[in-house]
């Protein structure tokens, strides 16, 4: 089958040869290209990049899934539909699908073009964002507009730096940035976390669900039972509470940690460092009254599991050195917090966080390598 | 006195075809080429020509810029041809082996001073086995190094077992070691895990190491940057314990005997055992190339494609026979399991069968992308650098920004796994060479 898409037509000289990133791309996806070693080393690790990424979309599936089905759960609940398990997974798939496609075919011709346009073979980079972007928008994002943010993330973050492994910022976060800051109205408030566009449904804007996130802001937190607003800490911690798609599972998230961190593919030290910065602001926001959360409240509320866990260890975006990678994810956590607690315009700083971070990184590996060669040149002269 | 090396990072390639500690034969070849292009940094001069009669230990050609540096034939016979490449190219000189092996006698004399050593090395060609760092060059005999390093060992991928290939030849590596101590101090490590079944811990008069470690712990470049990194402005130089022991032989004998015991490894050998033959044997000599194989004369990691009709370098001590894998799997990528495919990474479930050894080609298991994974560099890399800054470093060409980074620690072999670990299929070792070359040229 390959084979036939390959004759002299798409090889240099022949008369489709500006095709020829995309052919090689379906051919490659079909096949392990039969490229043999030239130089260095003779035999090389099974691992390429589409193993890489391929892991990252498979630790994503079951945020995925879940929240396939709280979507249909959270709209089951708001209109007292009383659906059942599959009808309410069922509807969240539907929901979710459109999104997907659009995502993926707007990403993806952006993508085939510029590595067209650059003559190079086109990178796997976009299995993962494509997937990503789904996931960390309201469900009911119009589809126009979700299209306008994929393409200008994916061009002007990722394409005009040079495709994947070039660029500076998180491609699915600004996508997500820059719906948030051009549709506003469609990003926040109480009224767009759960699916209500749908027959049958009523598409009534005065019903509305709050996350978790913009309850708590408005103090309404039960000290006693521990619940916020209408939702108990275990309700946040399943995920069972309106969000983004993918967001709202902290057993999901978990779920995608345990194979990112198995793997190798992530970073558990940015994991973990952001877990302990958001933890730690937290408890001085608990301590200076900022809120009446716990800290721990903070991990399972909003985007900031999925943030830390999916995003800030983008290995692309993040800090490259080892000791980097703590300092960077600390930051991310205690940055999203402080947003959080003290920024009365933004309940969610997760994003924000990430996206400054992202800035910083560079210059966080520039400071560890500054001091690493300057203790090398120390050693040199004590030697 | 000795001291403690214990190497953490590092990666073992689970390879099949070990040789076997058995000499299933010995080569004499009737054609023995010498090759100048064995040594980096060599403009050669020819002193021979086609017709002229030859001894072992008689000179055939020489560096250009220092003539004192001579380049001796094995074996003793008539130059058979002079072969030439591009732009008329020095390639090799062939020499065709009479049988008697009829050698230079040198004189079996232990040298007493630095001018007697390097003499010694100079006239009987053994000067090419000494190595300069930084950059991995032909020495230069009007410096004094800081020191002279040599691994007893090597950790590469199916590398010839030094304690089965030298253990009989114990005088010689210490005459070739007191000889080499007279120019500098002699740093000599022994593989701390074979401690008691090597030989080499008998080794005197040197500054002993014990070292321990996955590969590329056996590496002296990775050694010397824990025991003294190289600074700018200095230079030492390294010796294989194999050429320690010819140049201990010269010593003992007064005679040139280049002959080794050479490991024929890898998955596509038919016996993997060790032969004896010369430097500059032809490879079909040795083995029976059949099929689509690769011959390497070498490791894996750093070996060069010899091909077919190569002949064995002069540093070789192994040659590795490999698959070309032009085959082409459905759905690699996507396959839970690939039982024929090995990977460090955790992504695949070579982690399952810690103990099985790999029947590996020569495919690239991918297409060349962008830097995106970069940890994997540091966890094969046991120096105190950041791979990946100084491969950008070296990509951007950045003089001052590769020495910061250290350049002058590293060959292109001490970074030879990131080649094979890096999803994104970077030529790395090719990028360290190109940054060295550019620092030779700016810094001459």
């Amino acid at each position: 089958m390959a084979d036939e898409k390959k004759p002299g037509l798409f090889e240099k000289g022949g008369k489709l040869y500006w095709l020829h990133s995309t052919i090689d791309a379906f051919d490659t996806f079909l096949r392990v290209p039969g490229t043999v070693t030239a130089k260095g080393a003779h035999v090389r690790d099974g691992i390429d990049l589409k193993r890489v990424m391929i892991m990252v979309v498979i630790a994503l599936v079951p945020a995925a899934l879940f929240g396939m089905y709280n979507v249909g759960l959270q709209t089951s609940t708001l209109y007292g539909l009383d659906w059942g398990f599959w009808r309410m997974f069922f509807y969240g798939l539907l929901r979710m699908l459109p999104l997907f496609v659009v995502s993926y075919v707007v990403g993806l011709a952006i993508e085939f073009a510029s590595s067209q346009i650059r003559g190079e073979e086109v990178n796997e980079g976009y299995l993962v964002t494509g997937f990503l972007i789904p996931l960390i928008v309201p469900v009911d994002v119009p589809l126009w507009m979700l299209a306008l943010a994929v393409a200008f993330s994916v061009i002007f973050v990722k394409e005009v730096f040079g495709g994947t492994g070039m660029n500076i910022w998180n491609p699915a976060l600004v996508a997500r940035a820059f719906l948030f800051f051009s549709y506003p109205s469609s990003m926040s408030g109480s009224s767009v976390w759960v699916s209500k566009t749908w027959a049958g449904i009523p598409d009534v804007d005065a019903i509305s669900a709050a996350t978790p996130l913009a309850i708590a802001h408005e103090g309404a937190f039960d000290a006693a039972t521990g619940a916020v607003g209408q939702y108990s800490f275990m309700d946040m911690f399943w995920g069972f509470i309106p969000g983004s798609t993918g967001e709202t599972s902290v057993v999901a998230i978990l779920i995608g940690a345990l194979i990112l961190v198995w793997t190798g593919v992530a970073s558990w030290k940015i994991m973990c460092s952001s877990i302990v910065g958001g933890l730690l602001v937290g408890w001085l926001g608990q301590l200076a009254g900022a809120t009446v959360l716990p800290c721990y409240y903070q991990l399972v509320m909003g985007g900031f599991l999925f943030g830390s866990v999916f995003m800030a260890t983008d290995p692309v975006t993040a800090a490259q050195t080892e000791t980097g990678k703590w300092i960077y994810g600390f930051l991310v956590g205690a940055l999203a917090v402080i947003v959080r607690l003290w920024n009365p315009g933004y309940m969610e700083g997760m994003m924000l966080a990430i996206l400054f971070m992202n800035t910083m990184a560079p210059l966080i590996d520039h400071c560890v390598v500054s001091v690493h060669t300057s203790r090398r040149a120390k050693k040199a002269l004590n030697a | 006195m000795s001291n403690n090396l214990d190497l953490k990072k590092g990666l073992n390639i689970p390879l099949k075809g070990e040789a076997a500690r058995e000499v299933i034969k010995t080569v004499s070849a009737g054609i023995v080429a010498v090759k100048p292009t064995d040594f980096n940094g060599l403009v050669p001069r020819l002193l021979v020509k086609e017709g002229d009669s030859v001894l072992a230990g008689s000179p055939v050609m020489a560096d250009k810029m220092r003539p004192e540096i001579l380049f001796t034939s094995p074996v003793s016979g008539t130059v058979a041809q002079i072969v030439r490449g591009e732009k008329r190219k020095l390639l090799a000189v062939l020499v065709k082996a009479d049988g008697k092996q009829e050698c230079v006698d040198f004189g079996a004399k232990a040298p007493t001073t630095a001018a007697e050593t390097k003499d010694l090395l100079l006239k009987t060609g053994l000067w090419g086995s000494l190595i300069q760092r930084p950059y991995g060059i032909l020495a230069n005999p009007d410096i004094t190094p800081k020191a002279i390093f040599i691994s007893s060992f090597s950790t590469a991928p199916l590398a010839a077992d030094t304690d089965f290939t030298l253990g009989d030849s114990l005088l010689d590596i210490q005459a070739g070691v007191n000889a080499l101590g007279k120019i500098a101090p002699v740093h000599f490590s022994v593989r701390k895990e074979s401690y008691s079944s090597t030989p080499f811990h008998k080794v005197e008069n040197v500054v002993s190491h014990l070292v321990s470690g996955k590969h590329p712990a056996g590496n002296v470049g990775v050694q010397i940057s824990h025991i003294a990194p190289i600074q700018k402005g200095e230079t030492v130089w390294t010796v294989s314990p194999l050429l320690v022991a010819a140049i201990g032989h010269i010593v003992n004998s007064g005679k040139l005997d280049l002959t080794r015991k050479v490991a024929v490894t890898g998955p596509a050998a038919e016996k993997p055992a060790y032969v004896y033959a010369l430097p500059g044997t032809p490879v079909k000599e040795i083995v029976d190339v059949k099929g689509d194989v690769r011959v390497i004369g070498g490791n894996v990691l750093t070996g060069e494609n010899l091909g077919a009709d190569g002949y064995l370098g002069f540093f070789d001590d192994q040659i590795t026979l490999l698959r070309e894998g032009h085959e082409r799997e459905w759905f690699g990528w996507a396959k839970p399991f690939r039982p024929k495919v090995h990977s460090s990474s955790w992504c695949y479930f070579s982690w399952l069968t810690p103990g099985k050894q790999y029947d590996l080609d020569t495919n690239l298991h991918g297409g060349p992308r962008a830097f995106v994974e970069t940890k994997c560099f540091e966890d094969v890399t046991p120096m105190d650098i950041f791979p990946i800054y100084l491969i950008k470093a070296c990509l951007a060409g950045d003089i001052e920004k590769m020495e910061k980074f250290g350049i002058y620690e590293v060959l292109p072999e001490d970074l030879a796994l990131c080649d094979y670990v890096d999803p994104s299929k970077n030529e790395i070792q090719a990028i360290i060479r190109k940054g060295i070359d550019l620092m030779i040229k700016e810094m001459a």
